[in-house]
């Protein structure tokens, strides 16, 4: 009696089959709601997706031809972006993690702001992007530069890019700080003991073997922008243009308001189905790449970490 | 440095009388715990070494002192972004309170309460912006938004915490590491490609399915905004699952707890605040959703509770409306009023959910 009641019984629990079939069902079905997505878009995307497409501008309306303006400018505003957001993200994670004392007021204020800034949906950030921007920048410089002529005081590439480089600024803190955390504190005191000053120590030591991790936050970083549209309905997008845009101050075609215009605004739905699957599919396909990239990225940082580590 | 503040130093370390410098040395174990580099310095500023300022490495130029303030500075962009943000959208809402111009056509009172408009039998919310007599009642756009979001939670919560449950409680390495970065592909999808898969596929599914009057509604709407809720639930319920300390469930375990029964009364309610904070992170991510609900939706400003109707949501609104408006006139500044809205609601909602993970943290890391 007193022995079979200690004796760890070998048949699972009824409690715990329920529980494990009703988590696991629920798992599996997020997993089919995802391949069922991608499915129908690689089945219905991939027969249209030729070199061709991705080559050639659209035409006839946008029922043939492709959507190789739609790439340029996707590919022009997270360049930009990452130019804009990269120093700013980085900056503020060093200083949070290597130089702020984490109870003061202003650390305080920056980790809510960060935080906060992650929360705030995009199409209030487009809103911004146009009222402070377009308007307030953008106008100001016309006024101070142009003598009034519409030159920046209009949706542009550089305005849409800013937008988008404020929306992606936590991604890059959040993974820098993650890649700064995982230095080893001991490479610091080695420094230091070496008579390094902090900045020293800083920018040749820990700075270095954060890289990885920081690359890892700007290609989650221009994953995320390359998908967004809602910030750059009225800072920059256009719906159709024949020529690339050649400066900063010219407005865009980009890969997911082609989409959103190809789904919703097109005079003839069946025409444009294939060219809107396909797009759907290179769009899926860039930020697969983007993030897929990134988890290796951040993986292979983690295994020389623990190997370096013992 | 009189003869005083020596003397600790010296009683700590008795040996030598004689040169300062083996005192200081004899007298480093002793004042080095492994606690931290701060007493290193305390033990270097007292003491009588002559070339304390040596060890304490050389004095920082000006050009790094001007890089570090860059870095300070640069810090601060994401407080200014906030404020900013804040400041330009309420700079255009403005005139909703102060402009005799526009309260011809609409007041905050004309927005919120119910009117009586000519031509109707009763007083009615009715949202229409672009007709003669324009009407900005805010209540059916309020509805429409809360409808789809509470479809999209309803959805969304009860799987993704499951799913967590699952894959931090039961499923072995390996499912582990089918299922996480699949979640996290899932995050990737960009909204416009869930908002037309929604449009093209799901709408017609579900009105073979239900046989929904209207194909695009509010039920196909949240359902696709579930997909994006998933991955911001699932996440930070995981993290916070995983973070219940091994002994709280090992402790269970050497009381004959099952498995189910340690994770029912003791992982999941030790996890509470992090799960508490993963649905509010998901409530405000669906809130604030734009291009899903837009395209979805199919963007009928109705007031009903009715989830088989077309609804039109605050963020939609924005995004639909706001390229035909005159910049400056009633529309324009009804449109960022709106924007004003959604961004406090989104603020406050990840405020609490925030906080409900650092306290989270700070409570686990007492525990461990």
């Amino acid at each position: 009696m007193k022995g079979s009641s200690l004796r760890p019984s070998r048949r699972p629990h009824v409690g715990d089959v329920v529980l494990w079939l009703a988590t696991g069902f629920a798992t599996l079905l997020v997993l089919v709601i995802l391949a069922v997505i991608l499915i129908d878009i690689i089945k219905n995307g991939a027969p249209r997706l030729t070199l061709g497409f991705l080559t050639k501008a659209p035409s006839d309306g946008m029922t043939a031809g492709g959507i190789f303006p739609a790439i340029f400018g996707t590919v022009a505003l997270v360049i930009l972006m990452t130019i804009a957001a990269l120093p700013a993200g980085v900056a503020t994670a060093i200083y949070l993690h290597e130089y702020a004392r984490p109870t003061a007021i202003g650390t305080r204020m920056v980790r809510i702001a960060v935080n906060n800034l992650a929360g705030v949906p995009s199409i209030v950030f487009g809103l911004f992007g146009l009222g402070f921007f377009v308007q307030f920048v953008g106008g100001g410089m016309d006024k101070i530069f142009y003598g009034g002529d519409k030159v920046f005081g209009q949706p542009a590439l550089v305005w849409a890019a800013l937008t988008m480089a404020i929306l992606t600024l936590p991604v890059v803190i959040v993974a820098t700080e993650e890649a700064l955390s995982n230095v080893s504190p001991d490479v610091r005191l080695a420094s230091a003991a070496l008579g390094a000053t902090k900045f020293q120590t800083v920018s040749r030591v820990v700075l270095p073997q954060a890289i990885p991790g920081i690359l890892t936050g700007a290609i989650l970083a221009i994953s995320r922008g390359a998908g967004e549209v809602a910030p750059i309905l009225f800072t920059g997008a256009a719906y159709f243009l024949p020529t690339l845009p050649h400066s900063l101050h010219d407005q865009f075609m980009q890969l997911g308001y082609h989409v959103y215009v190809l789904a919703t605004q097109s005079p003839d739905v069946d025409a444009t189905r294939p060219i809107l699957y396909a797009t759907v599919l290179v769009l899926l396909l860039l930020t697969f790449a983007l993030n897929a990239s990134a988890i290796v990225v951040r993986s292979r940082m983690r295994r020389h970490l623990s190997r370096s580590h013992g | 440095m009189n003869g005083n503040s020596f003397e600790p130093l010296r009683s700590a370390s008795a040996p030598s009388e004689g040169s300062p410098l083996p005192v200081a040395k004899s007298a480093e174990p002793v004042a080095l715990p492994p606690a931290a580099s701060r007493v290193t310095r305390e033990t270097l500023k007292t003491s009588p070494v002559p070339h304390e300022r040596k060890l304490q490495g050389r004095r920082p130029h000006l050009a790094e002192r001007l890089t570090e303030l860059a870095i300070k500075v640069l810090a601060y962009s994401s407080v200014a972004a906030i404020v900013l943000i804040l400041l330009f959208i309420a700079k255009e809402a403005w005139p909703i309170f102060t402009s005799t111009a526009i309260h011809r056509e609409v007041t905050l009172a004309k927005m919120w309460f119910i009117q009586q408009w000519p031509g109707y039998d009763a007083p009615e919310h009715i949202w229409q912006p672009v007709s003669e007599i324009p009407k900005y009642g805010v209540w059916p756009l309020v509805v429409g938004t809360v409808k789809v979001t509470l479809i999209a939670m309803v959805v969304a919560v009860p799987l993704a915490i499951s799913a967590a449950v699952f894959v931090s409680q039961y499923a072995g390495r390996r499912t582990r590491e089918i299922v996480k970065p699949a979640i996290e592909f899932l995050a990737g999808i960009p909204s416009v490609v869930l908002g037309f898969f929604a449009l093209m596929v799901m709408a017609s599914w579900f009105q073979d399915l239900f046989g929904f009057d209207s194909r695009l509604n509010a039920v196909v709407a949240g359902v696709a905004l579930s997909f994006a809720v998933i991955p911001v639930v699932f996440t930070v319920c995981e993290e916070a699952l995983g973070a219940v300390p091994r002994s709280y469930v090992e402790a269970s375990a050497a009381l004959g707890a099952a498995r189910w029964q340690t994770i029912t009364r003791v992982v999941l309610p030790a996890a509470a605040p992090g799960i508490a904070a993963s649905v509010a992170l998901g409530l405000g991510r669906a809130f604030g959703e734009t291009m899903i609900v837009l395209m979805a939706s199919g963007n009928a400003a109705i007031l009903s509770g009715n989830p088989a109707e077309s609804v039109r949501t605050l963020s939609a609104t924005i995004a639909a409306e706001l390229a035909e408006v005159v910049f400056g006139g009633p529309h324009y500044t009804v449109l960022f009023t709106l924007a004003v809205l959604l961004f406090i609601v989104t603020f406050g909602i990840n405020f609490i959910g925030d906080q409900a993970i650092s306290r989270m943290k700070r409570k686990m890391g007492v525990a461990q």
